[in-house]
């Protein structure tokens, strides 16, 4: 599997590895080629802001959007200057690791939970709501639970279908950590993880599949990936978070959830903030890379374009595009633990950025 | 060398790079779900427990293997009458008419269309239509599955047939009428025997079609992971779970995703030995 995928990757990357290759080896050259892999979520928003970096210093970025597996997998291989993954990665999958692997959160999104029912506008759940519909345990729209909370709301006599993604998804990932920690019962029952054994409902594959199958049933009900839903303006509820709020997801509010205390590793599942503005369902994307960034034959120029462009990708410049596309940005407090760790990363021990 | 030596020898190494190739297949899907076949055993395939969970991962290949027989044979049953219909409307009947020939383009058209846009049509068309005619919850599981699939293999069976029926010798026809039979008559007793082992190599071939759909049937059999309960009930098959779940799967997972796919290879070579075998014993 591992020569497998670095086949469709070496396929994929072949003409930028290439110039990676012979630029690095130039001397007086600075301008590099990098070349990345992983995640598809943040896909639409790095190719934009690659592509825009490229324009304005010349060093050109080559991601490969193979999922979050493929990119660990191929940071593992040292095939890529960087990986990208939607989770982080655990304690053991860092000791599996060649070397020591750092993280930097790049933007944020959000799962919303997109419903149809003709002439709902507005629909607020709350955890336990949540619990009961996604469990099954709520079958119907206009179950007295559903009512009390949506008061003035003329909720149908229709069944419910929950609509889930059938592939592995990091939205899925993020969408069941959510639920795990508002649910006791979820946790136990269900867990948290890419794909699940679901208790109820119907699998539809991609953010497509499922935003489709949604709006082409009247009482459907799932979860999306924030930036397909803004992209697509699809109909969303209002979920409660753990300050008693109900908060509509927003650029805004994705951007709030992570206003609190983050470790300095960034490794953390803002799901579920405190935040009163904080739209609960929310998450970072990470790129990983390694902290001491002389291995293999890299040159020190390479290792130091990937830093530079890690942080140019940090920086207010790059962090404003994330919007165009529907992604958040990262909060200050972030943007800052972001720049810490990249000045933690070292050539033979000497860090690459020193302001 | 002359020309007739280098021929033989270029088609031989060709015929050998096939076989290898089929070779390489197996061993590659074989090497790839030792691993899942070590832990569950033989369970594997009895088990209709599918839980990617990690912590406390368990796959059993059971739900999709009946899913995949289910919606397999439920499909050749809907298309039976219809293709066989049609194919002696094309091959008998109406031989050698415009009519016939008209048709006959439209039906080989049909199996050129990809397999994703009968899944839009089934999703935005059939789908909607099973509902208003009442067949139950929202119109995703196994019956609308089986239902799209039919019409995908319709085709395959119709010029199959169509083609052997329109070659059994006319004498034989002739001598038949000769002797008083009717049309019909003909049909049950000289067409129909003659062809027969023709026409049930065109179903076995549109059966093995069945079983490797993937695109049409991911989009309306619901992809639950859990052997249907029945007809309606939403379910999923072997090559469906395998499209889905490819992408993000590591570790066990992928070596039951692979070892499911080593029993689909398996599964579609014993029904095509199957089907050899009923055309050699009918001959």
């Amino acid at each position: 599997m591992k020569t497998f995928l670095s086949l469709i990757l070496a396929v994929v990357l072949f003409s930028a590895c290439q110039n990676s290759a012979k630029k690095a080896g130039e001397s007086g050259d600075t301008s590099v080629s990098l070349t990345a892999a992983g995640a598809t979520f943040p896909l639409p928003y790095y190719n934009l802001v690659f592509k825009n970096y490229a324009k304005v210093t010349g060093n050109e970025v080559t991601y490969g959007g193979i999922g979050s597996g493929g990119g660990i997998r191929s940071l593992k291989d040292k095939v890529v200057d960087f990986g990208a993954t939607d989770a982080y990665l655990n304690d053991a999958q860092l000791e599996e690791m060649p070397g020591e692997v750092v993280h930097i959160p790049t933007c944020m999104g959000a799962v919303v939970i997109a419903y149809n029912l003709p002439g709902v506008d507005e629909l607020k759940l709350s955890d336990s709501l949540l619990e009961k519909i996604f469990m099954g345990e709520i079958t119907r729209w206009n179950d007295p639970a559903l009512k009390i909370n949506n008061e003035g709301v003329s909720l149908p006599d229709q069944e419910i279908l929950f609509v889930h993604r059938s592939d592995g998804s990091g939205t899925t990932h993020i969408f069941s950590d959510y639920m795990s920690k508002v649910s006791q019962k979820w946790a136990n029952e269900v867990g948290t993880g890419k794909s699940l054994k679901w208790p109820v409902g119907m699998g539809a594959k991609g953010n497509p599949g499922v935003a489709g199958t949604i709006s082409q049933t009247e009482g459907a009900i799932g979860y999306v990936g924030s930036e397909f839903a803004f992209a697509q303006k699809i109909q969303t509820a209002k979920v409660q978070n753990s300050s008693g709020e109900y908060i509509e997801p927003s650029i805004e509010s994705i951007s709030a959830a992570a206003q609190g205390e983050i470790p300095a590793d960034t490794r953390v599942m803002v799901t579920n903030s405190s935040f009163p503005a904080a739209y609960p369902i929310s998450g970072f994307t990470w790129i990983i890379l390694y902290k001491e960034q002389a291995y293999d034959d890299r040159s020190e120029a390479l290792a130091r374009g990937t830093v530079e462009f890690l942080d140019w990708l940090v920086s207010e410049d790059a962090q404003a595009q994330a919007a165009k596309v529907n992604y958040a940005p990262l909060p200050e407090t972030t943007v800052q633990k972001a720049k810490a760790i990249l000045r933690s990363v070292t050539y033979n021990g000497e860090p690459l950025l020193t302001e | 060398m002359n020309s007739d030596k280098i021929t033989k020898a270029v088609l031989f190494s060709v015929s050998i790079l096939i076989l290898l190739l089929a070779a390489g297949m197996l061993y590659s899907l074989v090497g790839g779900s030792l691993s899942a076949f070590k832990t569950f055993g033989l369970q594997f395939i009895v088990s209709g427990e599918w839980d990617p969970t990690y912590g406390h991962e368990k796959y059993g290949a059971l739900p999709f293997i009946v899913g995949t027989l289910i919606t397999s044979f439920a499909a050749l049953l809907i298309s039976l009458p219809l293709s066989f219909s049609t194919s002696l409307f094309l091959g008998e009947y109406y031989r050698g008419t415009r009519v016939a020939r008209i048709l006959g383009i439209l039906v080989d058209l049909l199996a050129g269309i990809p397999s994703i846009v009968y899944g839009l049509w089934g999703f935005y068309v059939l789908r909607p239509m099973l509902i208003d005619l009442g067949f139950g919850g929202q119109g995703f599981g196994i019956f609308t599955a089986s239902l799209i699939l039919a019409i995908m293999i319709i085709p395959y069976a119709t010029s199959l047939s169509n083609e052997i029926i329109s070659m059994v010798p006319n004498d034989l026809k002739e001598a038949a009428y000769s002797l008083g039979a009717t049309r019909l008559e003909v049909i049950t007793s000289v067409t129909i025997p003659a062809a027969r082992s023709g026409i049930v190599a065109g179903y076995i071939l549109s059966f093995g079609r069945a079983l490797g759909e993937t695109m049409a049937v991911t989009m309306l059999i619901g992809n639950t992971n859990q052997v249907p309960g029945g007809l309606f009930d939403t379910g999923n098959t072997m090559a469906s779970v395998i499209a889905n779940q490819f992408g993000e799967a590591d570790g066990l997972k992928l070596s039951s995703l692979i070892a499911i796919g080593l029993l689909l290879f398996l599964m579609t070579g014993l029904i095509n030995a199957i089907g050899k075998l009923i055309i050699k014993k009918m001959n």
